[in-house]
């Protein structure tokens, strides 16, 4: 059980790392959001994992973290990607811009 | 604390001291609410880490609070940028 728990909790720290990096090494707003994101919450699903192998009597205080957890980061990462197209803080070099046939580019300020 | 405690915290911190230089370096406001996204969530397996180290049921309930409060955040800052207009800061 704690060969478990020490492998998930390598691997939590591992994408964590990740996720800190690619924040800080990808080029453009866009790619900044997903790698910040997505590595992330990988990163914490292990981590949580590898504690609840560890203590398994927390499980349920675990599982609690985790649901929030995958209801919450993809709404904040689509608000904040959202947010960057509204305030044109966005690369200028997009191949498709769906958004602006639908005219959203304007309301709402 | 094992070694591995002490691996996955040195690997976490990096994670974070990586995201702080966007926050500081970030060009744009957007760059800086992502690397405060990012920030939250490792703090987020800082905290549970910290549980299984101290072996304390507490510290559980306070990663769900840090958790509800950074989805706050999030939000709030997002609702925040989006009033700003090629604002290049």
């Amino acid at each position: 059980m704690t060969i478990v728990s020490d492998i998930f909790l390598v691997v939590g720290g591992l994408f964590f790392l990740l996720g800190g990096l690619g924040v800080f090494r990808m080029p453009d707003t866009f790619n900044r959001i997903q790698a910040g994101t997505k590595a992330t919450t990988l990163g914490a699903f292990a981590t949580l994992i590898g504690v609840a192998f560890a203590e398994p009597s927390w499980t349920i205080k675990i599982v609690l973290i985790i649901v929030f957890i995958i209801l919450s980061n993809p709404i904040g990462s689509s608000a904040i990607a959202k947010a960057a197209y509204k305030s044109k803080q966005i690369p200028d070099n997009l191949v498709q811009d769906d958004l602006a046939k639908r005219g959203e580019e304007s309301d709402n300020v | 604390m094992s070694i591995v405690d002490i691996i996955v915290f040195s690997l976490m911190g990096l994670g974070v001291l990586f995201a702080l230089l966007r926050l500081v370096l970030g060009p744009k406001l957007v760059d800086r609410v992502v690397a405060i996204d990012t920030f939250n969530i490792v703090v987020i397996g800082v905290i549970v880490l910290l549980a299984k180290v101290f072996e304390s049921n507490l510290y559980l309930d306070i990663a769900i609070i840090y958790a509800i409060l950074a989805f706050l955040e999030t939000v709030v800052f997002a609702r925040y940028v989006e009033g700003h207009k090629h604002d290049n800061r």
